[in-house]
């Protein structure tokens, strides 16, 4: 069983990140990528949803039936979002206004969607609970990295206004890397986003071919 | 008049679904490899923003609105699109089964397209009247479904070309997506000008 939970956190994490490898969840892997902050506020909202409804799928897995539970699924993850949604307006308002439309948004991502229909739907609920987690953890780096190399080339600076997002204690982490005047605002817009993940998940390629590993070409849009 | 046409060359092209606000990119990256089928699955998408959105005025109006129900949001907005979708489906079924049976798969799909659901919620945001909502969601679906044929024909272009096998697949249609993208910015002085 070990060696189960080994693989499930290695295939969120990296083997089949949401991101660079099944191309999921692309919309706010985007849109709110414009700063490493915004990436991580947006993941980790992302991860919270998907580790709890994966958990309560697989926990009501016996009482949803094959031809409902589309529907079912959704209005599980469309009520997570609403809890999320609350909180985050409760707790977090400035992170909550940044991210704004994208909150409500991620009923529509596929990446959770994809993951209650190929695992939790047929697992146990700890390997579910898991899978949820480190599938949304996997798609938290990835957003963070998209935002990073985004905010560095666009902007010069990384994790900016990280205290006023997410709380005072992150003021350490935010820095500049280029001097203000080195940022090139294109990969702040629209087209910078589209570029950056269309490299990363290049970079990914390669590193995956150093390590030997055969590439995965298609990514999961032959379904979605 | 003048306010609404201004209004939806803004949300068509100025703003756009896909390129500006990033939504519905799991369709335009899904259903983007031959151009008939992108352009059913504008067409069929343009439908069901069009209806979902006239339905989630109402909906907004007259029950969320009306008895303080506001965080129910979400939850309401996704059942009243996943009717409209149904809906769609049984009315494509009956008006052309060739189209249905080229769409297929996609069709069910909508529900979870994003450009479905963040028009819905812009136009809340927006707190537009009736007619100006409705037209602000039919020039937004028309500008997605322009977008998907245009994509379309480039990626038959792309699919003939010689690339890098690093780059094969996703990667250079994202590299391309990025092109068309900075080609849409030029009409970013249209709104204000």
């Amino acid at each position: 069983m070990a060696s189960n939970y080994k693989t499930i956190v290695k295939d969120g994490l990296w083997d089949n990140n949401g991101v660079f490898s099944m191309l999921l969840g692309m919309c706010p892997a985007m849109a709110m990528t414009t700063s490493a902050t915004n990436g991580f506020g947006m993941g980790v909202a992302t991860a919270v949803v998907m580790a709890a409804s994966s958990l309560l799928v697989a926990v009501f897995r016996g009482f949803i039936t094959q031809e409902v539970r589309i529907p079912v699924f959704i209005l599980i993850v469309a009520a997570m979002v609403t809890l999320v949604d609350l909180a985050m307006n409760a707790w977090m308002h400035e992170l909550y206004k940044v991210l704004g439309l994208f909150i409500p948004l991620i009923v529509s991502n596929c990446l959770p969607l994809a993951r209650l229909e190929a695992f939790a739907a047929k697992q146990p609920a700890l390997p579910s609970f898991l899978d949820g987690l480190f599938m949304g953890l996997g798609f938290t780096i990835a957003l963070t990295v998209i935002g990073a190399v985004r905010e560095i080339t666009g902007n010069g600076t990384l994790f900016a206004d990280a205290s006023l997002l997410l709380g005072p204690a992150f003021k350490a982490i935010e820095m500049r890397i280029l001097p203000a005047n080195m940022g090139v605002l294109m990969m702040i817009l629209p087209p910078g986003g589209f570029l950056v993940t269309g490299l990363l998940v290049v970079v990914k390629r390669m590193i995956d071919l150093r390590a030997g590993k055969e590439i995965q070409m298609g990514g999961a849009h032959s379904v979605a | 008049m003048k306010d609404f046409a201004l209004m939806m060359i803004g949300a068509a092209l100025v703003n756009n679904v896909i390129l500006a606000r990033f939504l519905g990119l799991c369709s335009f990256m899904g259903v983007t490899t031959r151009i008939d089928t992108a352009a059913g699955m504008g067409l069929a998408t343009t439908f069901v923003i069009t209806v979902s959105s006239m339905a989630d005025w109402a909906v907004q109006h007259y029950l969320l609105d009306a008895y303080g129900l506001g965080y129910l949001r979400t939850v309401t907005f996704i059942l009243v699109i996943a009717s409209a979708v149904q809906f769609t489906e049984l009315t494509i079924r009956k008006v052309s089964p060739s189209l249905f049976q080229m769409l297929g798969i996609y069709l069910p799909l909508i529900t979870t397209n994003c450009a479905v659901l963040g028009v819905a919620l812009l136009l809340v945001e927006g707190h537009m009247s009736f007619i100006g909502s409705t037209l602000f969601a039919f020039a937004s679906s028309l500008g997605y479904s322009l977008v998907m044929v245009i994509f379309a024909g480039l990626r038959e272009r792309l699919a003939l070309a010689q690339v890098p096998r690093l780059f094969a697949g996703p990667p250079i249609a994202f590299i391309v997506a990025s092109l068309l993208a900075m080609a849409f910015m030029g009409f970013s002085g249209i709104s204000t000008g």
